[in-house]
């Protein structure tokens, strides 16, 4: 398992410890420069930026832009890489990644289709890389480093980790995490595809042993199972740091996709009902509504207390 | 999107699937021209997309124009799981001996093509009794394979030689379609020991339909939700009175589900997306005021990337026009939320502070 905080983060004592690089595919297009720009304000340390056809220019008058991924991997020690082409180029993209040895891929783009998806994260695991995402907002480390597309103002740097599938579900939870006084110590979002490089079992492998981490959230919403997966393995590793969950979709009428292509209820696959059921099985409450989230949080704590 | 059982059943044919002779019809008229061409006897299936088609009565054999007559219209006029009849497929009587069952599809959890195949089809997936299921990977279904699961199911001689070959054709056909699923359930053996597939099923993977031109005349989305898309933003069309609008897929599920808590009824799912500007939040509305039903709006977006602006003057914009004269309950948090109230004051958006009290107001406001 990918040691997601080394990559992050770094040992003490390592030369770039607690500024790592990271390189921007799709730097000059407008949303990738857009968010290259948020991430440099939040202090990530983008040092490379690629864009097939302009290298050699520079990018905000202090980042070099690459041509390949190679280029940009061999003029840097970046292992981290967030990814801004159109989900049409983003195979190519990403096969370029992890070819130059990027450990780290975050992928942004939205509608993917699933089989790129699959053959990105074949390569991926012959590479021993990890791919969070597509259609993700990122994963970040309040307060210390943003690699994604999320906003600055409801995250600070704190205890509890926060999983989750969707975007805006996750700046709304931390939000009432933070203004009950949970701050986070890392937020990974997995994205709503029907298959993430990042599984929600795998965010949960990735964060489950850090010793500083006090609590755990899961955002999920309808669709697929990785909701229940997750749920069965919590109980299978008697992992008992105090959990919450909440699920999105109850009202979602079945076989309609809701705005997120993992979003879909066929028969009784992926329904609420059927993730709920074995969260409760693991002793894990689900909030109704995304203010009960630090509520459900602050009841757990104290009985762990 | 998922397919029709005749639209399936196109594809197969391209592929070489055996299939019972059929014509699709879509009224009475064509029809009566259908059944003539055919001859009795021969069934007469709703296609819905959805399942449980036959206890809802939409399968009916017809052994004479009589019988056409009757249950043609009936059929034609049955509601299943909410969907109206798209056709109706009139296709030939078959002469069973086993009904089996056979599906790909893509595994969220495993990320390759996995094959699921049991003696025992005929019925939904969820009761599909013995299965046998094989991981393939990301590639074509192999002979050595296709002949295991053949062995598997029991099968021998022509019938086991024509399973292995349907097999592998259905593989092909997933992989070269980038299908999600593709299921033929029942999978029939025949008198005479052939293999027919007597019912299909196929699921798109929408992202990949930029592949797929050949994909696109199955399009079965409603012309809202197809401008919707073309605008940039995602919308289902529901059965209730309240719009819900909001940034993110996941919050207005959440949203969704607030209000249906609340005794509220929602008339559509709205996300106007990341890259939400004026002019898309502007369509967005447009669109809303062309739903039937809607009696109010209800308005929950956390700012990140997305103004709240944004969405502010699009409102304004919608008043100033004459394009929407219903009552807008909204709850407006995070980037330049302060200055997107102060905008809305005085005008027909009421403004609240969390999203439970829009929620009530709004279920409150539309009951009068």
């Amino acid at each position: 398992m990918t040691d997601i905080f080394e990559l992050l983060k770094g040992k003490p004592g390592d030369p770039d410890y607690e500024n790592k690089e990271v390189i921007v595919q799709g730097i000059t297009g407008s949303y990738g420069s857009l968010h290259a720009g948020k991430m440099l304000e939040y202090g990530t340390n983008i040092t490379a930026g690629v864009t097939p056809g302009k290298g050699g220019q520079t990018w905000n008058e202090s980042v070099p832009i690459y041509n390949t991924m190679q280029e940009a991997v061999d003029a840097t020690d970046a292992k981290i890489s967030i990814i801004f082409v159109p989900a049409k180029s983003f195979l190519s993209a990403a096969k370029d990644a992890l070819n130059a040895g990027i450990k780290l891929l975050v992928a942004i783009p939205e509608h993917v289709p699933i089989r790129d998806t699959m053959e990105a994260l074949d390569l991926a695991n012959k590479k021993g890389a990890t791919i969070i995402g597509p259609n993700t907002p990122g994963i970040m480390i309040p307060e210390l480093i943003k690699i994604g597309i999320m906003p600055p103002m409801p995250f600070k740097a704190g205890k509890i980790a926060v999983l989750s599938k969707s975007g805006t579900l996750l700046y709304e939870i931390s939000d009432a995490l933070t203004n009950s006084g949970f701050g986070q110590s890392i937020t990974i979002g997995i994205g709503g595809d029907p298959v993430n490089g990042t599984r929600l079992i795998d965010a949960f492998e990735m964060v489950k042993d850090i010793p500083d981490m006090e609590g755990l959230v899961i955002v999920g919403e309808i669709g697929g199972d990785s909701e229940e997966m997750l749920a069965q393995r919590i109980i299978d590793c008697g992992f008992n740091k105090p959990t919450v969950a909440y699920i999105a979709g109850r009202a979602a009428p079945k076989e309609k996709r809701m705005g997120h292509a993992g979003a879909i209820v066929m028969g009784n696959y992926g329904s609420a009902e059927s993730k709920v059921s074995m969260f409760n099985k693991a002793n894990i409450p689900v909030a109704k509504r995304p203010a009960e989230v630090p509520v459900l949080l602050a009841g757990k704590m104290e009985k762990s207390d | 999107m998922q397919l029709l059982e005749f639209q399936a059943k196109e594809l197969f044919r391209e592929y070489g699937i055996n299939l019972l002779e059929s014509i699709s019809s879509t009224s009475i008229e064509d029809g009566r021209k259908h059944a003539k061409e055919l001859g009795y006897p021969f069934v007469i299936k709703i296609q819905v997309p959805v399942g449980g088609r036959g206890k809802a009565g939409g399968i009916q054999k017809c052994q004479n124009d009589d019988e056409f007559e009757l249950k043609y219209p009936q059929v034609m006029d049955l509601t299943i799981k909410g969907e109206k009849a798209r056709a109706i497929l009139l296709e030939k009587m078959a002469d069973i001996k086993k009904e089996l069952y056979l599906s790909i599809f893509l595994n969220r959890s495993k990320r390759c093509y996995t094959i699921i195949a049991s003696a025992e089809g005929g019925v939904e997936i969820e009761s599909v009794k013995n299965q046998i299921i094989k991981e393939v990977g990301l590639g074509d279904v192999s002979d050595e394979l296709a002949k295991q699961v053949a062995k598997e199911m029991g099968l021998e001689g022509i019938t086991a030689e024509q399973f292995v070959d349907t097999l592998k054709k259905l593989s092909k056909l997933t992989i070269e379609k980038e299908a999600e699923l593709v299921e033929i359930n029942p999978l029939a053996i025949m008198q005479d020991d052939s293999i027919m597939a007597l019912d299909g099923k196929f699921v798109t993977d929408d992202n990949s339909n930029f592949r797929h031109p050949e994909l696109q005349k199955y399009q079965e989305k409603t012309a809202i939700e197809e401008q919707a898309e073309k605008s940039g933003f995602s919308l289902v069309e529901l059965d209730g009175d309240i719009a819900v609008v909001g940034n993110g897929a996941g919050l207005v599920m959440s949203t969704l589900d607030m209000l249906s808590d609340n005794g509220g009824k929602p008339a559509c799912f709205l996300d106007v997306g990341g890259g939400a500007t004026t002019e898309s939040v502007y369509e967005a509305l447009t669109l809303i005021s062309q739903l039937p039903k809607v009696k109010g709006i209800l308005v929950n977006l956390y700012g990140g990337i997305v103004k709240t602006t944004v969405v502010a003057e699009a409102f304004l914009k919608a008043y100033e026009n004459n394009l929407i004269d219903l009552p807008v309950f909204s709850r407006l948090k995070g980037t330049e939320s302060d200055k997107a109230k102060e905008m809305l004051q005085g005008s027909r958006t009421n403004i609240f502070d969390t999203v439970e009290e829009a929620i009530n107001a709004a279920v409150m406001g539309i009951k009068k």
